[in-house]
């Protein structure tokens, strides 16, 4: 048997695994902080070899003493060296932080990872375990068990770290909960892996970086409360502490104010690396995960002559719309569309189309950042959206331009009864009396369908159906009896025999309100079911627009054809298997 | 080859005095080699625990599942591991079923190496025919996925569902979340993989358009029950039971004419099921 | 509701009293040396005897435990067996003062960090980089040390506040609240910089909520959004922060009530540690338990008004 000669890959030469170490080292705030604490540790742990002074000899000349005279940083209450001291207290200031770290680790990331991935009675007793601790005053109790825990700091750092561990737990066992349920975890059970190989490979995997983030902020939390601690005395006076040395300088404070600064200082600079580095990491995966690439800013959009209208009146006419964002994306290319009064007008496309950006730059309404470059123009019966300043814009949505969204059930404030959410903009936008928009708000309920309006319109949005939150919805977006109504997918969500339902619905209220309506979706059922008129969006572009019939039957652009060759409806079933295998 | 008998799957309510909650009520159907067992339903039919049920990942309450004469109910898990080899999955999230931070190659080795231990040479060696099967380059091994498609992520689930050459795969929604034209360039991918491996399916769809492209029989599922099962034929296109016809109502034909057409049916069928 | 309250507070009971078993075990194993801190160095094997009996500490742990329990549940703390003085008496003349200075900064810490949180979720820019240096600054400042400096400052250098001392309210308003803006101060600082930092936090991951979008499409001014909707759901995530600031605070407060000398909780709580007076120490932990407990069960009743989904989960 031979080898092919292009390179084997096998398991162990992939390539380098796209760790978290590398892009970290990339980040200039996370090299400062990673210098400034290697400074620090290598300092306090070479303290025998670089401090120039014992921590323990006394000068009784340089009580109290300010920097100089072979001091650098002065001398302390008892005339030691602050600056040997302090070297020689970062050893046991560190070290008694590395044991809280420790302890809070291994119970924290244990329990949570059990807790998570099993559940049940063991996630109710860590759970339970969890909140006693959170509940704890942590400095009263420390205090409280400073005699049974003896004058070592160090046992203390270990029931610290024990009252620690439940922040390790949390966010542990919430990672893990939420990977358990994603599927990939099942698909490796289905692969035939083994309870600890799916933690090990998978699992881990997604705690690791919150964990290393969680421990940079616990450690600079043990180092404050260490320093607490030997600040009130409960430390062993013969081991030189940050905190001790910071209650010798405070019984001093009259005499040698200056002495509170360095121990102080050289706490703030640790913590202070400490965080910087995990809010590094953290910024490196948020960036990661989302990528994004710097192209040149996008030119916001420059004043145009209005457009007198020549041709048979739209009530929308856009021309020329651009979007961008700020990472340079342009996602939507310069799309001409109008919309007459009265008619439904489909906006088909598969996703990142652009389709849902249009509806949004109508609405006025797009993602932070998202912003219409060039010339676009958006003609709303007459008047210039795109140049028309936020709060005149905001007076024709709702009232003229109605909005119905994909998810019902996210978009229903889940604070808020269904009624009030219907009264409010009624009450703001129409004008109404309380009690004419309850009333009115019960009367669209019943229009659109709703069984139980009075029911319904106290319920919480978690206590109703999807396909009641649709109509809901529905009823919010025509409370203000628009002349558009914008409706980016508004069966998507929803099951097929409910998807008919609505439809039927917005057809009837269409028809009887004399709206026009832009439907994006990307389903060519739903257009022919309701739409006179498709704009066919590919990559940002509209590639085609016509009536629904002819478009339907000779499609002109290549992509419309493949498009509507895709659809499955007409396919032949397979017939049946005669056995013939056996 | 998979026969599914009287299955019962009920959750436990939480706390101790709700209820538990019946996901399906003594379910029955069996899948021969070679075939496509499609399942339809709408959301809370419990389309979606037959798949689960079949793959050992919730369990059952009472009932049977054998697959080639063993019986996978109570079947202890250590033992379940083995069944790999032969029941596989394809889930419907291509976003969410491919762990983020290992490459192709690492996803699609990880059935292999679980299940025999060893010899990565040809490991590598299948993770290539893996990717030719399912028309994605080689080079694909070293990225990550979230450097690809959703279509093409659905096919790199599909390469690690055939990596152990299975008798049986569950087919979770796996083409719901695509775009249309993916979506039927996936599809015939599933059925030529068919033609190509003998491979059964249990195919598990809301959508009665995607379930009659790819099923031989089809079995629809309605608060937990079968109410329809049948050749994907008459099922698909000449239902029996009323909940079928709905549902073969709501859905919209891409067509004005014939939809329209549909639409004064399906108020027909409404109204004489109102009447009734 | 009455039963999601009713489920809390068994809850909560339960949590007391493990607490209290746990601490009350962990701090009386180590009782071996109290009567001779009490009697001194020349106290005789049989006086030592006795007054381990006086103390009870003869007695089996467990026995100790249900002695201490029963007399607790009557309110009755013990009493100190280094001042003689009643618990419960003790404590009572001094939590006042600490919960003066705890809720005071509590209250100022809620101000400021949903005032400056909102802002710089809203805004952004400066002012939203200027919180994020600022919440790294409060965190590795430790409270004492920023207390001293304040002291150094205010009080060694420019002589307008004192340094050290309590007035209590009814004496002079004026020199109440003099004396307590040094320590509420450096409480506050600290505090206020996480705080911020998750009302922030919050904020902006709801004013990225669909439902947002879909208000503003209906015509509401940006305004009411912010502050009916995004605040209403803002909200229990930031009770949360609060709480937790609020455990925080009576932790930080012990280290500053001994910076400024201030007569509360901590001071007894450090004496009692450091003489061993363990009802004391006991006492002091049941009741800032009770506290915690409370206050908990109280923000979650709020958190359960204003997001009925809380209630639910």
């Amino acid at each position: 048997m031979t080898q092919p000669v292009t390179q084997p890959v096998g398991v162990e030469n992939l390539p380098v695994r796209r760790g978290l170490l590398r892009p970290v080292l990339r980040n200039p705030l996370a090299i400062g902080a990673l210098a400034v604490l290697s400074v620090i540790v290598l300092a306090s742990l070479l303290a025998p070899l670089i401090a120039p002074h014992s921590p323990t000899s006394l000068r009784l000349d340089q009580i109290n003493a300010g920097p100089g005279d072979g001091y650098l940083l002065g001398g302390d209450g008892a005339g030691r060296d602050i600056f040997s001291r302090l070297l020689y207290a970062g050893r046991n200031t560190l070290l008694g932080a590395a044991i809280a770290l420790s302890v809070a680790l291994a119970l924290g990331v244990l329990s949570g990872l059990l807790s998570g991935y099993y559940g049940g009675f063991l996630d109710g007793i860590f759970g339970w375990g969890a909140n006693l601790l959170m509940a704890l005053p942590t400095m009263i109790v420390l205090l409280a068990l400073f005699q049974a825990l003896g004058s070592s700091i160090y046992l203390s750092m270990v029931a610290f770290g024990v009252m620690l561990s439940p922040g390790f737990y949390r966010l542990v066992r919430g990672q893990v909960m939420a990977v358990k349920h994603e599927l990939y975890v099942d698909a490796a059970r289905v692969s035939g892996l083994s309870d600890p190989r799916i933690i090990g490979r998978h699992i881990l995997l997604v705690v690791r970086a919150p964990v290393v983030i969680q421990a940079s902020v616990v450690a600079g939390i043990a180092i404050v409360v260490q320093s607490g601690l030997e600040f009130l005395g409960l430390g062993d006076p013969a081991t030189p502490t940050w905190g001790g040395m910071l209650q010798d300088a405070f019984t001093n404070i009259y005499t040698s104010p200056i002495a509170i600064w360095w121990p102080g200082m050289t706490i703030a600079l640790t913590v202070a690396s400490l965080v910087l580095l995990g809010n590094a990491i953290r910024d490196v995966i948020q960036r990661t995960t989302s990528s994004s690439t710097r192209l040149p800013k996008p030119q916001p959009v420059v004043a145009l002559p209005p457009v007198l209208d020549d041709r048979e009146s739209a009530l929308l006419r856009i021309r020329n719309l651009s979007v961008g964002y700020p990472s340079g994306a342009e996602v939507v290319h310069g799309v001409d569309l109008d919309v007459r009064r009265g008619e439904v007008l489909g906006l088909v496309g598969e996703s990142g189309s652009g389709k849902t950006q249009t509806a949004f730059s109508v609405l006025g309404l797009l993602p932070p950042g998202g912003t219409l470059l060039g010339s676009s123009s958006i003609q709303f019966d007459g008047a210039e959206l795109a140049r028309l300043p936020e709060n005149e814009r905001r007076v024709l949505r709702g009232r003229r331009i109605g909005y119905i969204p994909q998810e019902p059930m996210s978009n229903l404030d889940p604070c808020f009864r269904v009624g009030q959410q219907l009264v409010e903009p009624l009450r703001a936008v129409a004008g109404l009396s309380k009690r004419a928009a309850i009333a009115e708000a019960l009367s669209l309920l019943e229009r659109v369908g709703i069984p139980e309006p009075r029911r319904t319109f106290a319920a919480y949005p978690h206590e109703i159906s999807g396909g009641m939150a649709q109509r809901v919805l529905i009823a919010g977006a025509v409370s203000g009896k628009p002349d558009l109504l914008i409706a980016d997918e508004p069966t998507t969500a929803l099951d097929v025999t409910v998807q008919a339902d609505v439809l039927e619905l917005l057809r009837d209220l269409q028809t009887e309100f004399g709206m026009a309506m832009l439907l994006v979706t990307h389903n060519f059922g739903v257009v022919a079911d309701i739409c006179d008129r498709v704009a066919v969006m590919q990559d940002g572009r509209i590639v085609e627009t016509g009536d629904v019939r002819p478009l339907f039957a000779d499609p002109r652009h290549p992509y419309t054809k493949s498009l509507l060759e895709s659809t499955l409806e007409d396919s032949t079933p397979r017939t049946r298997l005669e056995v013939n295998h056996a | 080859m998979l026969e599914a008998t009287n299955v019962v799957v009920e959750y436990a309510g939480r706390g101790w005095r709700s209820k538990g909650f019946k996901a399906l009520h003594e379910v029955s159907f069996g899948i021969r080699p070679h075939e496509t067992l499609g399942l339809v339903g709408e959301s809370g039919s419990g389309k979606t625990t037959i798949g689960r049920a079949v793959l050992g990942l919730v369990p059952v309450s009472s009932g049977s599942i054998r697959f080639d004469g063993r019986e996978l109910v109570g079947m202890p898990r250590r033992q379940r591991r083995g069944l790999s080899d032969d029941i596989q999955v394809v889930f419907q999230d291509p976003y969410s079923s491919l762990n983020p931070s290992m490459t192709v190659e690492d996803i699609l080795v990880e059935p292999l190496v679980a299940r025999r231990a060893g010899d990565r040479t040809a490991a590598s060696q299948r993770v290539r025919t893996l990717l030719d099967q399912v028309g994605l380059p080689h080079d694909a091994v070293h990225r990550l996925p979230r450097e690809f498609s959703g279509g093409q992520r659905q096919r790199i689930a599909i390469a690690r569902a055939l990596a152990l050459r299975p008798k049986l795969i569950v087919c979770d929604e796996p083409v719901s979340a695509l775009d249309l034209s993916t979506q039927a360039r996936v599809l015939d991918l599933f059925i030529s993989i068919q033609e190509e491996t003998g491979v059964a399916y249990l195919f598990i769809s809301h959508d009665l358009a995607v379930v009659r492209h790819i099923s031989h029989r089809v079995a629809v599922l309605h608060r937990g029950g079968i109410v329809e099962y049948g050749d994907a034929a008459k099922v698909t296109e000449r239902p029996e039971h009323p909940y079928t016809q709905r549902l073969l109502m709501a859905a919209p034909i891409p067509d004005p004419d014939r939809q329209a057409a549909r639409r004064q049916e399906r108020r027909a069928l409404l109204a004489s099921e109102a009447v009734a | 509701m009455i039963g999601f309250v009713g489920r809390r507070l068994m809850a909560c009971a339960v949590l007391v009293v493990m607490i209290a078993v746990v601490t009350f075990l962990l701090a009386f194993s180590a009782t071996g040396n109290v009567a001779r801190n009490l009697l001194g160095e020349n106290a005789t094997a049989d006086q030592l005897a006795a007054k381990n009996a006086e103390l009870g500490l003869d007695q089996p742990l467990l026995a100790q435990l249900g002695s201490w329990a029963g007399h607790a549940l009557r309110g009755d703390l013990g009493i100190s067996w280094f001042t003689n003085e009643p618990v419960s008496q003790a404590i009572a003349n001094r939590l006042p003062v600490t919960l003066s200075m705890v809720v005071l900064a509590v209250a100022c810490t809620a101000l400021i960090s949903v005032c400056l949180g909102v802002a710089a979720a809203v805004r952004g820019g400066w002012l939203d980089r200027s919180i994020q240096v600022l919440s790294v600054l409060g965190f590795a400042l430790p409270n004492f040390w920023v207390a001293l400096v304040l002291v150094v400052f205010f009080s060694v250098s420019l002589g307008v506040l004192p340094a050290t001392g309590y007035v209590r309210l009814s004496e002079s308003p004026g020199g109440w609240a003099s004396a307590l803006v040094l320590p509420v101060a450096s409480l506050v600082i600290g505090s206020t910089a996480s705080a911020a930092q998750q009302v922030r936090g919050a904020v902006i991951d709801v004013l990225r909520q669909d439902f947002v979008r879909t208000l503003r499409a209906r015509g509401l001014s940006p305004r009411s959004v912010l502050f009916r909707h995004a605040l209403r759901n803002a909200a229990s995530p930031a009770l949360t922060v609060l709480s937790l600031q609020f455990i925080a605070l009576l932790g930080g407060a012990v280290v500053i009530e001994k910076v400024f000398a201030i007569p509360g909780l901590g001071t007894l709580t450090i004496n009692a540690a450091l003489q061993g007076d363990v009802p004391v120490l006991m006492g002091v932990v049941v009741t800032l338990v009770v506290l915690v407990v409370i206050v908990n069960l109280a923000i979650d009743v709020v958190s359960g008004w204003v997001n009925p989904k809380v209630r639910v989960r």
